[in-house]
């Protein structure tokens, strides 16, 4: 099983790659709107990459006033 | 007999006995009123069309999703234009016209597929539902949020999903108001097929290609049989709708909807 922090790595190359930002500029506890210029629409197509991604079904309430992704991370990793 | 359309919401053509409709309203396909207005147009053509077609394949040309749902801005704008009564009425007249489009959808004497990808939400879940057979590619996200506002599924989504799915998997979209992904729904039997993104038109029409090989007469036969229409269920659903509808809590729910700036005006 991924340790957090492996859980966390991935979510950022994952969310660099999809949404085109360089990796460099994305750091844990960056607020994943902002940082990636997403909407709404957006944050749950990376909801969907993710759960494919990890294997996991996240549902949209545990993701309720989460913005950044050292929290996400945790989110995903009480699901593996 | 309009062979093929074009609109503002929606278009048609017809090739090699497939009917194909796009929906094509940005940004998501809200269903509002010129939505509304150019599908009666599509079933008041769905007959004649029907006559040299053997499947009609629903997609969308939005990259956001198939649809998001009901148009809830004009909802709200126009509720809040109106007297209670109005408003109320006009809902219910609304629902009434969006309910005989489905079920003319839903008995169409051809096989039905909707090639879903992205959001497939509320009203566009129920466009989905009235269909013979959902492929989604793996991007996909089926959600009833309606919970969340108040309400509840108003265009049909209710006795079409008892009709479809387990009650447990029902109450678990209904109650909780939380959006599933292709592979949970494939698994919860409400997707025929997950195809790669961007893959489910293509999919829908080498399937659409298959059903041409039967005999049609014997295909609607068979289908007539296998599907019922609960259309007691669809008026109920309509007055409980309206019903809700008259509740402050919806009024709230709409409004924090068109006036939010969150990131993410659909979570609770």
């Amino acid at each position: 099983m991924n340790t957090i922090d492996k859980t966390l790595d991935e979510i950022l190359t994952l969310a660099a790659t999809h949404f085109k930002v360089p990796r460099e500029k994305l750091t844990p506890d960056d607020d994943f709107f902002k940082t990636l210029g997403i909407d709404s629409l957006q944050a749950l197509d990376l909801l969907t990459r993710l759960e494919n991604h990890f294997q996991v079904e996240l549902p949209d309430y545990e993701l309720q006033g989460v913005s950044d992704f050292r929290t996400l991370a945790s989110r995903i990793q009480a699901r593996l | 007999m309009k062979e093929s359309f074009q609109g503002d919401a929606l278009a048609w053509t017809t090739r090699d006995g497939v009917i194909e409709l796009a929906l094509r309203r940005a940004p998501c396909n809200e269903i509002g009123s010129l939505s509304l207005t150019e599908l009666e147009i599509f079933v008041d053509a769905l007959p004649g069309l029907a006559r040299d077609a053997h499947s009609l394949i629903i997609h969308s040309e939005m990259p956001a999703g198939f649809c998001a749902g009901a148009d809830l801005r004009e909802l709200y704008e126009r509720s809040q234009a109106l007297s209670k009564d109005t408003a109320l009425a006009g809902v219910r007249d609304f629902l009434e016209r969006i309910h005989q489009v489905m079920n003319t959808i839903d008995a169409a004497p051809l096989t039905t597929i909707a090639a879903v990808h992205g959001v497939t939400f509320g009203g566009g879940l129920e466009l989905a539902l009235v269909c013979d057979l959902i492929i989604a590619d793996k991007m996909a996200r089926f959600c009833f949020p309606e919970l969340r506002l108040g309400l509840i599924p108003g265009f049909g989504g209710i006795p079409r999903l008892k009709r479809d799915l387990g009650n447990a998997v029902v109450r678990d979209l209904l109650l909780t108001g939380r959006s599933f992904n292709a592979a949970k729904a494939q698994a919860s039997s409400l997707v025929s097929q997950v195809v790669a993104e961007g893959e489910a038109l293509r999919v829908a029409r080498a399937t659409a290609a298959q059903l041409g090989k039967f005999d049609r007469r014997t295909s609607s036969t068979a289908k007539e049989f296998i599907k019922p229409i609960p259309y007691h269920e669809l008026q109920q659903e309509i007055d409980i709708f309206c019903e809700l509808f008259a509740q402050p809590a919806v009024e709230q729910g709409l409004r924090k909807f068109v006036e939010s700036t969150e990131a993410q005006p659909y979570l609770p």
